[in-house]
């Protein structure tokens, strides 16, 4: 069950994406409606982080389109904010924290400027709304796990955008860290903020979001929380009937056959 | 010590263009080097090294003469060549980029080798001394050639300047970089072209072969010294640069002497000296800091001893023997008295003929130490519920790193207990505390 939202800031249109020919998310489609707290929840190897990366342009779809407040990806880059996993960087970078926020401006300052003082205010401002202020001269090596979450979305929150896409934000941090951040979202979904989040955790899941996308290779449902995430659909999304689907695109890598005949 | 006067005043217009030369190529190296690093693709630099001989030879071929400018320009465009190679075995075969480097590099340099040994017998004459692009020679550095340098290191130095800040932002979260829209794979192609740019303006002064090292040891090095970016690239060049100087005045006094090879001995030399000596990431320095732990905890837990001592018999002012010592725990005798030595140095403990006695701040000492003991236990057993006959192990170790705030955080939460676990009273240190304990 697919509900679509009225005048969407996102649409994802008909989207497969293929990893050498073999596709791991077949025909996803769906609309997120402003200020909604949404996550996509499925099991491993679902396809989550790839449709963020997919929206994000990290990755070219093999067919469909994703529009972000009606426009391509491009034209609207300044207004959308990423946070990637937080395994994907090793932090012995010889960067501070400060360093790392200030990252955030670099869209806005462009290729060749250097971040300025309004920059560096904004970043100590963004580091202090996530209780990270008295860090800002420390080396990234010496953060836990929950700190070093904290200032990737300080990051975020320093680009000053009006969606933001979240890969695992939650994984790995302490629980102190998860409140912070999930009354963060509320805060920045109050302020008419799209927020976007790769989640694992059923139970959290309907507390934290306003609206699912169950995913499991397709999209199992997607909709206000109330109406799309019921114990039933959640089978269907974990249960293992998918598996002919994983088997016809392990043939197709083989074969080296195209997704969509030309 | 003439010799050295003449190379540092730069009096001779021979030696000006040897180290202007040097000095020019190792900082643009090393400074370029420094991003290569931290985008960990060092094997890079190696290969394309290698991969510049045939180019050289090439432009020899195609010449008959060993001008400069066109050797750079053959060695550039190999280097790209074996870059595009790996580039697209990597991306269209199932080797693995490890393995492509390793392919391209001895393929490269092995047609190089091949043409250099029919240039050589050949019978040109102009050809001599073309080997000595291999392991390079500063001497043959001309006014001509410093002109090139000069070029092509404020090339490297604007480029390296101008994308700084992109540069750095690839290497540490490349996945952000292309979603603020960042040119990354354009990035990617000017952090190489600059790679391939850097190992040929080494070609004459330090040899194809051994550029590589030049790139990565003062980086390498560097990053042992500090945490800031900035910084790193900063000590990377001043790394670079002596290198580049030492080399040079090497191979002034000896002129036998080939310049590359040594520059590589002196910045491996000092990449060396980082690696176990550089303060806080040094070997030395982390082997003295955990020595240093050592000595801390065989001293407390000297002083715990007589604490308990005079437990037992409300003593606490008693001289005690080394055999009573011994007996409270067990303990390699001569690490107790190497302890002992040093507490009654640091006036924690009386020396009186064969009998040690704590002294009032030795007292202190030894009833904090056992104090976080029993309130560690006390955490334990009641935050992590781990049963009271399995805390003693773990409160040995976190009796000597618990902090001053840490205590009276741990005190708080725990209700500023009296007891410990095993039912032992919890020794208070108030003011005076060393009377009243009694």
């Amino acid at each position: 069950m697919i509900i679509h939202a009225p005048d969407p800031v996102l649409e994802v249109h008909d989207l497969t994406v293929s990893y050498s020919r073999k596709p791991v998310l077949w025909g996803v489609d769906f609309t997120l409606p402003r200020g909604s707290i949404a996550g996509i929840v499925g099991p491993n190897g679902a396809g989550k982080s790839t449709l963020l990366k997919t929206i994000m342009g990290l990755i070219s779809p093999s067919s469909g389109f994703v529009r972000l407040f009606g426009h391509p990806l491009e034209a609207v880059r300044q207004r959308v904010s990423y946070v990637p996993q937080r395994e994907s960087v090793d932090w012995d970078f010889p960067v501070s924290v400060l360093d790392v926020v200030l990252m955030g401006r670099y869209g806005k300052i462009g290729l060749l400027r250097n971040t300025g003082a309004r920059d560096k205010a904004i970043a100590l401002d963004c580091l202090n709304k996530v209780g990270m202020a008295s860090y800002a001269e420390r080396q990234i090596s010496q953060l836990s796990g929950g700190q070093q979450q904290r200032v990737f979305l300080a990051r975020a929150l320093a680009q000053e955008a009006d969606i933001y896409f979240m890969d695992e934000p939650f994984a790995g941090v302490d629980a102190a860290t998860e409140q912070a951040i999930i009354s963060l979202l509320r805060e920045m979904a109050g302020a008419d903020k799209t927020i976007v989040v790769v989640h694992h955790d059923l139970q959290s899941a309907r507390d934290y979001f306003g609206w699912i996308l169950l995913l499991n290779m397709h999209l199992v449902a997607a909709g206000p929380t109330g109406e799309v995430f019921t114990e039933e659909r959640i089978q269907q999304a974990y249960g293992g009937r998918l598996s002919v689907l994983a088997q016809v695109g392990n043939v197709m890598e083989k074969r080296a056959f195209p997704s969509r005949e030309r | 010590m003439q010799q050295l006067i003449d190379f540092l005043t730069l009096a001779d217009p021979n030696v000006r263009y040897v180290v202007w030369g040097n000095v020019l190529l190792s900082a643009s190296a090393a400074m370029v080097g420094a991003f290569i690093v931290l985008q960990k693709k060092a094997l890079i630099g190696d290969a394309v090294s290698h991969a510049v001989l045939p180019g050289i030879c090439a432009a020899f071929l195609f010449s008959g003469t060993k001008n400069t400018a066109l050797m750079l320009m053959g060695a550039f465009i190999s280097g790209w060549l074996a870059l595009i190679a790996i580039d697209y075995i990597t991306s269209r075969s199932k080797i693995k980029k490890d393995a492509a480097i390793g392919l391209v590099l001895s393929v490269f340099f092995g047609a190089g080798m091949v043409m250099m040994t029919f240039i050589q017998q050949s019978g040109n004459a102009a050809q001599s001394g073309l080997d000595h692009f291999i392991f390079g020679r500063a001497a043959t550095l001309i006014g001509s050639d410093l002109m090139i340098f000069s070029i092509l290191a404020i090339v490297l130095l604007l480029a390296v300047g101008l994308f700084f800040k992109a540069f750095a932002l690839v290497a540490f979260d490349r996945a952000f970089a292309e979603a603020l829209g960042y040119p990354v794979r354009k990035l990617d192609l000017l952090l190489t072209s600059l790679t391939v740019l850097a190992v040929v303006t080494g070609i004459t002064s330090v040899g194809v072969v051994l550029m590589a090292a030049m790139l990565v040891t003062p980086a390498a090095a560097a990053r042992y010294w500090t945490d800031n970016l900035k910084h790193m690239v900063a000590i990377s060049v001043a790394f670079g640069v002596f290198a580049g100087l030492t080399g040079a005045f090497i191979s002034y006094t000896a002129p036998s002497m080939p310049t590359g090879p040594w520059m590589v001995v002196v910045s491996s030399a000092v990449a060396f000296l980082s690696f176990f000596f550089a303060p806080k990431k040094g070997i030395v320095p982390r082997w003295y800091n955990q020595r240093k732990n050592q000595r801390i905890i065989a001293e407390e837990n000297t002083l715990k001893m007589f604490y308990h001592l005079g437990e037992q018999d409300n003593r606490f002012d008693d001289g005690r023997t080394l055999a009573d010592l011994v007996k409270t725990r067990e303990v390699n005798e001569n690490v107790l008295k190497a302890a002992l030595r040093r507490l009654v140095a640091n006036g924690l403990l009386y020396d009186r003929e064969k009998q040690w006695a704590l002294t009032k701040t030795g007292y202190l000492r030894a009833a904090r130490v056992v104090r976080l003991h029993r309130l560690w236990e006390l955490y334990l057993t009641q935050y992590m519920d781990i049963a009271s006959d399995h805390v003693h192990d773990d409160a040995e170790t976190i009796e000597h790193i618990i902090t001053p705030e840490l205590e009276r955080e741990l005190e708080h939460q725990l209700g500023y207990p009296d007891r410990d676990p095993h039912d032992t009273k919890i020794p208070k240190l108030q003011t005076n505390g060393h009377k009243e304990n009694r």
